[in-house]
């Protein structure tokens, strides 16, 4: 929550009691069940056909539209929009909508990457602390709440003036503190696994943990696991994009949505509208989607709402 | 007579659980900033003297500050410093840093407490509106619009804002205050500031209160009030508004850190100077001590924040008083 971002309420969501004591639907088709819920909620699905469609734009984009993001005419900067440029030129002559794609490819790239690495790093973190209890889950979930306190934006900064940033660098340094939020919400659901029956008993009979693991905190935990990492990859575009606007961008010939915003908001009071409104659109555009699918994940998986 | 004594002992031994465990995490903090200290380049003693230091220079400072001796001992003596309220020297300002705090963190708490208590007086009405008109039209509404709103970067949202009422509608200045003179004298120049942050605030708080008060909606004394024919306004206010306000606490000491983040880049983006620009400005200028001071102060304030938060919550609660 950086000036935007995803409502994540710390609750863990709950599974129908069938699932949850093994007896019920087997994994495959939980999965099937909350596809087919997931796809009834229209907003979860128009998200996902967005999102497919941003990654086509950015990725097949250049294919079709031929720009050069690497060598620029100074001769063309500025310029508005044209039939040779579709959304017009940038401050340094690049063509602006070729700038969009590559742009995309980035902020995409980054967003997805840090969405796997700090779901990753948080369920590991969680499941550990989870599982150990007592003084270690103690010291692991106070480690978590210290490092929390201190807003991502004011940490993230800090480490920008001591390293200089490049792609791989912000990929790990946002994931190093987006993992945390996941990590209580895996632990949290770990142990409201841990104490039900059915571990209880399945460990009586002699099951080893690994199966516990397996058969029985996977599938309860990958639905929080799934929402929370859908709403991490729409944080991670706006961190980007916050980071940017505060000086940590990449500098050119790369891009990305959020430093061309950035640099379009220079442009106020000139009148070069496509500098400041087509990244910025895409970021929200590219935002909300994510947001409508991580919210159709969790309305798919939580049995509370089903039962209103 | 048992009772409300078991009550006052849980009372009691939750307000003890949950103040060590802040103290805990006070503490990490405090290792996290210590830990930033001693990561700076070329050592704390170079880093804050700057490139032009000399190696006189450099000896001198560690001397002062102590900073030849083992960590553990170092920690314990900068640690003193700080709890007597020394949090560091800034050699590009001329000033203490916290001098420098007390001057920039009223105006920041100034900006968020108007837009936060805006963006709540706005937000709980909406989002009971929204729960008690559930998949209606405006539910739907209210709904998307929340969702754009949260979804953009809010320094994209003022620069909108900029254009629409300082350029199309020249109703309001495009900067925001300046430190010249008082912040009352200058109302206009705050309409900015404090709506781009109400406005992103009020779409995330009000998802927060539809869903919280959706879960008072369909509980049994909900149903009951119905059933002996409560008029619908009356549920609302009497059973509906203080049980769904309760979370509210909790979202506010889990919005804590999202609020200075976000007064940060709007203080940059209008100019605004408070304890953010404060804070973006040393780290364009590598002004280590500054920087540090603003962390230490930024945790320490979210710790206890929370921590106020658990408590009021438990106080009006008492069933979380019974949880482990």
């Amino acid at each position: 929550m950086i000036g935007g971002g995803s409502p994540e309420i710390d609750v863990p969501t709950e599974l129908h009691p069938s699932v949850e004591a093994g007896t019920g639907p087997r994994s495959s088709s939980i999965f099937r069940l909350a596809w087919a819920v997931f796809i009834e909620n229209r907003l979860a699905a128009l998200g996902l056909v967005v999102v497919i469609l941003l990654m086509l734009f950015c990725f097949l984009g250049p294919v079709i539209y031929h720009t050069n993001q690497v060598r620029t005419n100074l001769a063309t900067t500025d310029l508005g929009p044209s039939a040779q440029h579709l959304l017009g030129t940038d401050d340094l002559g690049y063509d602006l909508l070729g700038r969009l794609m590559v742009g995309g490819q980035t902020t995409m790239v980054i967003g997805l990457a840090v969405g796997v690495l700090a779901t990753g790093l948080g369920v590991m973190w969680g499941t550990v602390a989870g599982f150990a209890g007592g003084a270690i889950d103690s010291i692991m979930m106070r480690a978590v709440d210290a490092l929390l306190a201190i807003p991502a934006l004011f940490l993230l900064l800090f480490i920008a003036t001591v390293f200089i940033p490049s792609e791989p660098l912000l990929i790990v340094v946002i994931s190093a503190l987006a993992w945390l939020v996941p990590s209580r919400l895996v632990r949290a659901e770990t142990l409201s696994v841990k104490t039900r029956q059915f571990v209880e008993s399945a460990s009586a009979q002699g099951a080893r943990p690994t199966r516990i693991i397996l058969r029985h905190l996977i599938p309860n935990v990958f639905g929080t696991v799934a929402v929370n990492a859908t709403f991490q990859v729409a944080d991670a575009i706006l961190l980007i994009t916050a980071l940017s606007f505060l000086g940590l961008g990449i500098p050119p010939p790369s891009a990305n949505w959020g430093s061309m915003l950035t640099n379009g908001v220079n442009f106020v009071s000139t009148g070069h509208w496509w500098l400041i409104w087509p990244p910025g659109v895409c970021i929200v555009v590219a935002v909300v989607a994510f947001n409508f699918i991580g919210d159709g994940l969790r309305d798919a998986l939580d049995v509370r709402l089903q039962r209103r | 007579m048992g009772r409300s004594q078991d009550g006052g002992r849980l009372m009691r031994a939750f307000l003890l659980r949950r103040t060590l465990q802040a103290v805990v995490v006070l503490f990490g903090v405090s290792i996290i900033v210590f830990i930033l200290l001693h990561l700076l380049p070329g050592g704390p003693a170079k880093a804050i003297l700057g490139v032009g230091a000399n190696r006189a220079q450099i000896a001198a400072f560690n001397r002062q500050y102590g900073l030849l001796r083992p960590l553990p001992v170092q920690y314990l003596s900068w640690i003193d410093q700080v709890l007597h309220g020394n949090l560091g020297f800034s050699y590009k300002q001329n000033q203490s840093v916290a001098a420098l705090l007390g001057e920039y963190i009223p105006r920041t708490l100034a900006l968020v407490g108007v837009a936060a208590a805006a963006a709540l007086l706005i937000a709980i009405p909406m989002g009971i509106y929204q729960a008690s008109h559930r998949n209606r039209s405006a539910d739907y509404v209210l709904t998307g619009a929340s969702f754009i709103f949260y979804s953009m970067p809010s320094f994209f949202l003022g620069t909108i804002l900029i254009i629409l009422l300082s350029q199309v509608l020249p109703l309001l200045p495009p900067t925001g205050p300046t430190a010249t003179s008082p912040l009352w004298q200058q109302l206009t120049n705050l309409v900015l500031p404090i709506l781009t942050l109400t406005l992103i605030w009020v779409a995330l708080f009000s998802r927060y209160i539809r869903s919280s008060a959706l879960d008072v909606l369909v509980q049994d004394y909900v149903r009951t009030a119905k059933a002996k024919g409560v008029s619908g306004p009356a549920i609302l206010f009497r059973h509906v508004l203080p049980n769904a306000m309760l979370p509210v606490i909790t979202l506010i000491g889990l919005s804590l850190p999202g609020i200075l983040s976000g007064a940060l880049i709007t203080e940059s983006l209008f100019n605004y100077p408070g304890m953010g620009l404060m804070y973006w400005s040393a780290t364009q200028t590598d002004d280590y001590p500054v920087m540090l001071g603003t962390v230490m102060v930024v945790g320490v304030a979210v710790v206890l924040g929370s921590l106020l938060a658990d408590i009021l919550y438990a106080v009006f609660d008492p069933r979380i008083r019974y949880a482990k």
